[in-house]
């Protein structure tokens, strides 16, 4: 199973990915953190919901994050496509509130696709767009075993060059990688 | 040694400087002064002659000097103002010859060799200063000599502006201390002919050699340059077209033609602009402006050209646009940089055009980057700051857990100091599997925090049977539970 895991997981670059959850944060973070680059993330400026750099420092650099705060989606997504575009960025994550329609996603695949850089959307549950390369759901799971532990469930549930699956996963703040997690009771 | 031509130094001194340059403004026919804070007392700084003839002077505290004379009108001073109105007569002093150079905080230094006969002399030039100093109604006083030194005395102390007589002058006119000048009165040497057939040798034991250096230069022996100013750079360029345009390719070609100059301009000073203005004349005198700010300082009009796109498409071209200006209204310092064989593909230029880029739509200051900043508090821990305007810190050191999500404390119901059993939060209701904790912060005392009005918090890790890992404290000194993060 991890093999498949390797196939789907460091997000395929020059494409947009989607992922909702509660643990889609997590999800963004590591994503981040394994493409190596300085990144943006995208959200509107209206969110009391703040992103603690101290905790990010765990999984990458914050100094090479930046975030943008927009008005609302529509900046969002000329935001995301500028930056998906001008390549001089890793990685975009942008957080979505409505669904994208088909043009807004195509929009985004080409860009991503012009670029060469990776692209996230966090979305909120069911609001999945039909251009996405692949949709993951992100849930933190409890760890009996271990204290401090990130333990998470990681489920990809549309693929379009591969197979679907499931996994847990654990990422470890001092080396910085992700471990894939036989699950308990095998 | 040439010495053809003898150098003629005008001195040119505005002594109710600050008061002229306020009633220009708002003629007052009355007693008017204005006055300034200076050892705790606001006192007079400048005033116009009606309120010396009333027996005011400077230096005066302003409580006197209204119960002089209750009529009086006064105004704060502004000596920065000041400093700005006699730059600006500096510039027009340019008008009498090239080399013009400032002379304390209310006067100016000319030095004419050369220009007088282009004012049919040197008599008709000085009616001239005279004349147009009346009219912009401005006090003033002359003084024309050989030396820069005289030309100050003359125009300080003497009633005659052109080589009067420097002996009868007193010792104060050789722009000396005061102490040096009440040692010299000890003395009796009141003027500067008494000085000038003293012995020298014993003159620079008790004074030093200020004395005697300021009196040479007066006299001629030691020379006394006189420093122009330059003036500063203009980053400014307009073209005025014969007909007008509208088409946005047109006007973008317009811009291209502006960019150009300005931005060789800018390489020739090593600066770099970073922030645009770019002013569009209509016909009809209305005009528009579209401002361009940069995440960096560029000069490369090239790539400045496009980042002007976005504006430029939303002016209202009218009945056509006949005029455009182009100014650089911030620069900064840009030095050199030597160019390599090999062009990197993520070069930061590239990153802050980009966000330049961004900022055009969404505003500069929305595109933000983290700064550690020294506070335990959590949300205080890091700042937000504009990527344009910061760099990136380091390091960020966490000693206790943090959660990746932080949000305003939402309450929960819970009673007693440990984590709740079980809770409802967000309408999901969780199981606690582990706690972690507590940690304690006090609130920072010396800052006026509401959401810390509370008191002390005690903040647990509770991982729950669900999976959410979440960040709770409660608050001892106000009983109760509240979720204010949540972990990776």
């Amino acid at each position: 199973m991890p093999a498949t895991f390797h196939n789907a997981f460091p997000l395929r670059s020059g494409r947009v990915h989607e992922v909702s959850g509660p643990a889609s944060v997590s999800f963004a973070a590591i994503a981040g953190a394994t493409v190596r680059s300085k990144g943006l993330w995208v959200r509107e400026g209206w969110q009391s919901e703040q992103l603690n750099p101290i905790a990010l420092s765990h999984f990458m650099t914050p100094a090479d994050i930046l975030i943008a705060q927009t008005r609302d989606q529509i900046d969002s997504l000329a935001v995301a496509e500028e930056a998906l575009k001008d390549g001089s960025v890793g990685f975009v994550i942008i957080e979505i509130t409505r669904p994208l329609d088909l043009r807004e996603g195509r929009r985004l695949q080409l860009a991503a696709k012009a670029g060469r850089t990776t692209g996230l959307c966090l979305i909120p549950e069911g609001m999945g767009s039909n251009a996405a390369e692949t949709r993951w759901n992100a849930t933190p799971l409890f760890d009996p075993q271990r204290k401090d532990s990130t333990l998470m469930r990681w489920e990809i549930n549309k693929n379009k060059s591969g197979t679907i699956g499931a996994w847990n996963v654990r990422w470890d703040q001092e080396t910085r990688r992700l471990h894939v997690v036989p699950p308990a009771g095998k | 040694m040439f010495d053809g031509i003898k150098k003629r130094v005008v001195c040119m001194w505005f002594p109710r400087l600050a008061s002229d340059r306020v009633l220009r403004a708002r003629p007052c026919d009355g007693p008017f002064i204005l006055t300034l804070k200076t050892s705790n007392a606001e006192r007079i700084y400048c005033l116009n002659t009606e309120a010396e003839r009333r027996g005011l002077h400077r230096g005066m505290s302003f409580a006197d000097a209204r119960a002089f004379c209750p009529d009086l009108v006064s105004h704060p001073a502004r000596p920065e103002q000041d400093a700005r109105f006699l730059s600006v007569l500096r510039r027009w002093a340019t008008r009498y010859c090239p080399w013009v150079g400032r002379e304390g905080a209310d006067g100016l230094v000319l030095d004419v060799s050369g220009s007088t006969h282009l004012w049919d002399g040197e008599a008709a030039m000085l009616d001239d200063m005279r004349a147009h100093a009346e009219r912009a109604g401005l006090n003033i006083r002359l003084g024309c000599a050989n030396t820069r030194g005289a030309a100050w005395a003359l125009a300080h102390y003497s009633n005659d502006p052109v080589d009067g007589a420097l002996e009868q002058l007193p010792a104060a006119a050789l722009r000396l201390d005061e102490k040096v000048i009440s040692g010299l009165q000890r003395l009796g040497l009141r003027t500067i002919g008494d000085i000038s057939t003293t012995a020298r040798a014993p003159l620079a034991r008790r004074f030093g050699s200020d004395l005697l250096l300021r009196l040479d230069q007066m006299l001629g022996v030691q020379p006394e340059p006189i420093t122009p100013e330059a003036e500063p750079p203009h980053f400014g360029v307009r073209m005025t077209m014969s007909d007008p345009i509208g088409l946005l390719d047109d006007v973008m070609g317009v811009t291209a033609r502006l960019l150009d100059p300005l931005c060789k301009k800018l390489k020739a000073h090593e600066m770099g602009a970073r922030k645009l203005s770019l002013t569009l004349r209509r016909v009809d005198q209305g005009s528009q402006q579209v401002e361009l700010r940069l995440a960096a300082a560029m000069r490369d009009p090239l790539r400045i050209l496009p980042l002007f796109e976005r504006g430029l498409g939303e002016v209202d071209a009218g009945f056509g646009i006949d005029q455009m200006r182009l100014e650089a209204t911030l620069v900064e310092p840009l030095m050199m940089e030597q160019i390599g064989a090999t062009t990197p593909r993520n070069t930061p230029d590239q990153l802050n055009d980009l966000i330049t880029r961004i900022g055009t739509r969404i505003g500069l200051e929305n595109v933000q980057r983290f700064l550690p900043a020294d506070s335990h508090i959590p949300e205080r821990g890091f700042t937000i700051a504009p990527a344009a305007y910061s760099t990136p810190e380091g390091p960020w050191v966490s000693l206790r857990p943090r959660p990746l999500l932080l949000f305003r404390p939402e309450a929960i119901a819970g009673v007693g100091s440990t984590p709740p059993e079980r809770f409802r939060w967000r309408r999901m209701s969780l199981t606690t599997a582990r706690v972690t904790g507590p940690e304690r912060i006090t609130p920072e005392w010396w800052l006026q925090d509401e959401s810390w009005h509370t008191g002390l918090r005690d903040y647990w890790k509770v991982e729950t049977r669900q999976g959410r890992r979440l960040w709770l404290f409660y608050t001892p000194q106000n009983p109760g539970w509240f979720v204010q993060g949540e972990f990776a």
